[in-house]
């Protein structure tokens, strides 16, 4: 009888994923299909992009200082036992463009960003405000879910880069300005080694596909909410706890693809 | 007699396989006030949803404006639902929107009237349900009952054809109750519009209602005027509308038997 029972248990949570996992996908699809609204009617997009870009930027930016910062610092102190300290721009600029950036960026974004939309979609759902706008005949993934998809995707990469050029201004206080590297080198070797395809628009790249998944998991998680004060706090940590994850296996993948063999 | 505007037929629906509606049957007159009365999850707000075409009968249909609503395509039913208005509980207003913005909300989506025309329709729509004033404040900073008259301003922006209220005196106290019910038999008549208000506050809507379906159990038990409710002999209407402690309603949880449970023997 146990065993019956767990096996049914276990075949009622392969279903329970299945059956999520193509509602996601459905959804993803709805998303694309109504965002003719996000464009047409750009100053909703511009509004998320506030809330989502420009009130992340604060974390985003003090966090890019300090990781250049750290950076700086490690970069300096293995450098220097090959007598290499003339490259700690490379490895400044390379570390942060190429993955650091991305990557940071994307898991703030996803704790910052991400988790707020899912709250704010789980409430709107909790609250009737999306049942409400459905019997205004309105369509809510066209009017609040879209818009808030496509301000995550055009917000992240933007970041990312922000990110990025905060890390290489830290890198440049530690290594340049307090250790003492000269400062030509620093700026001419980064110049020397960073390309602008390989590196600099692989790492856009990467921001990219990481604003996609992490926006697409926070606002399913969030539609996809109970709509109780448990089911959004659950959904809440899901979108944080997914997201993370699918950064750093995207993360994977794509350093898989794009610098094989580089 | 008058038209009817919305009509169950032998409408059934469960969940799974928990049944919620046993053949309800219901016409909803033209101009008319209709009340849809029982206690909580008996499926009053399922009959709502049936009609503004959120659920699907899984047996019988509903016909609003002489169109079967679950046939329609998603462009005639949304073009359906731009006659209609819903009121919810509590009042469901967008949180990130000021008064103003969430009243004009119908008119900036689905009209293309200028700004200015759209401002003195907001106005109007205020002034009409006594919250001219407010329209720069926020939902959070209104009370439940000022909450529910902004709602009801959204829910009659575009002047709809049918105005429907889920449970509209929740919460609310004696004055804004008193409030709430007048402008929904006012709106009503003025807007020439049918109104079913899904509630279980007998004496409030009792005053108001021109026809009261009484539902128990997701079926039809008792319907009429005002009056014959209130002259009912069907036990459980008159336990209902006297709000008397026991009668068909028990009021012990039907369990095992508590002297049984104890070890107590009589």
């Amino acid at each position: 009888m146990n065993i019956v029972g767990g096996l049914r248990g276990i075949g009622k949570r392969v279903v329970n994923a299945v059956w999520r996992t193509g509602y996601g996908a459905r959804f993803f699809v709805m998303t694309l299909r109504y965002s003719g609204m996000s464009f047409r009617r750009f100053r909703l997009t511009v509004r998320e992009i506030f809330f989502s870009g420009v009130l992340s930027l604060i974390i985003i930016l003090v966090a890019g200082m300090f990781v250049g910062m750290v950076l700086g610092l490690q970069g300096y102190e293995t450098l220097k036992r090959y007598g290499s300290e003339s490259a700690l721009g490379s490895l400044v600029a390379l570390s942060l463009v190429r993955e650091l950036g991305p990557v940071l960026a994307a898991l703030l974004f996803a704790s910052r960003a991400g988790s707020a939309m899912t709250a704010e979609i789980g409430l709107m759902k909790a609250t009737e405000q999306i049942d409400a706008m459905e019997l205004m005949a309105v369509n809510p993934i066209a009017r609040v879910v879209a818009p808030r998809f496509w301000a995550g995707v055009i917000s992240m990469p933007l970041l990312a880069a922000l990110f990025s050029a905060m890390g290489v201004f830290g890198g440049y206080v530690v290594g340049v300005v307090n250790i003492g590297v000269d400062e030509g080198s620093f700026w001419s070797q980064m110049q020397a080694s960073v390309d602008f395809q390989h590196d600099i628009l692989n790492g856009v790249i990467k921001s990219l596909v990481f604003g996609l998944a992490v926006t697409a998991i926070a606002l399913f998680e969030g539609y996809d909410a109970p709509p109780t004060a448990e089911g959004v706090s659950g959904a809440t940590t899901r979108t944080v706890v997914e997201s993370s994850l699918a950064i750093l296996m995207l993360d994977f993948i794509l350093t898989a693809f794009m610098f094989q063999g580089a | 007699m008058s038209a009817s505007l919305v009509e169950l037929h032998d409408v059934n629906f469960a969940y799974d396989s928990r049944p919620i509606l046993k053949g309800i049957n219901m016409s909803f007159q033209k101009g008319k006030l209709i009340a849809i009365m029982g206690l909580s999850g008996c499926g009053k707000t399922t009959i709502l949803r049936h009609i503004g075409g959120v659920l699907k009968p899984t047996k019988g249909y509903v016909k609003v404006d002489g169109q079967v609503i679950h046939e329609l395509d998603p462009q005639g039913l949304y073009a359906m639902r731009r006659k209609m208005g819903m009121l919810f509980q509590f009042g469901a207003l967008f949180t990130d929107m000021t008064v103003f913005d969430n009243v004009a909300f119908q008119m900036r989506e689905h009209t293309d009237l200028p700004e200015e025309i759209i401002r003195d329709l907001v106005m109007m729509k205020l002034h009409a349900v006594g919250l001219y004033g407010t329209q720069e404040l926020m939902p959070g900073e209104l009370s439940g009952g000022m909450a529910r008259r902004v709602a009801l301003a959204r829910t009659i922006a575009l002047d709809p054809m049918l105005i429907m209220y889920d449970e509209p005196f929740a919460g609310l106290d004696p004055i804004s109750l008193t409030v709430v019910g007048e402008l929904i038999r006012r709106l009503n008549d003025a807007l020439g519009a049918t109104s079913i208000v899904v509630t279980h506050d007998v004496q409030e809507s009792l005053k108001i209602v021109d026809y009261v379906y009484f539902v128990s159990n997701g079926a039809i038990i008792a319907e009429g005027s005002a009056d014959d409710i209130r002259a009912s002999g069907e036990a459980f209407v008159k336990q209902f509308v006297h709000g008397e402690m026991d009668g068909p309603i028990p009021f012990h949880y039907p369990g095992n038997d508590f002297n049984t449970d104890l070890g107590v023997h009589a």
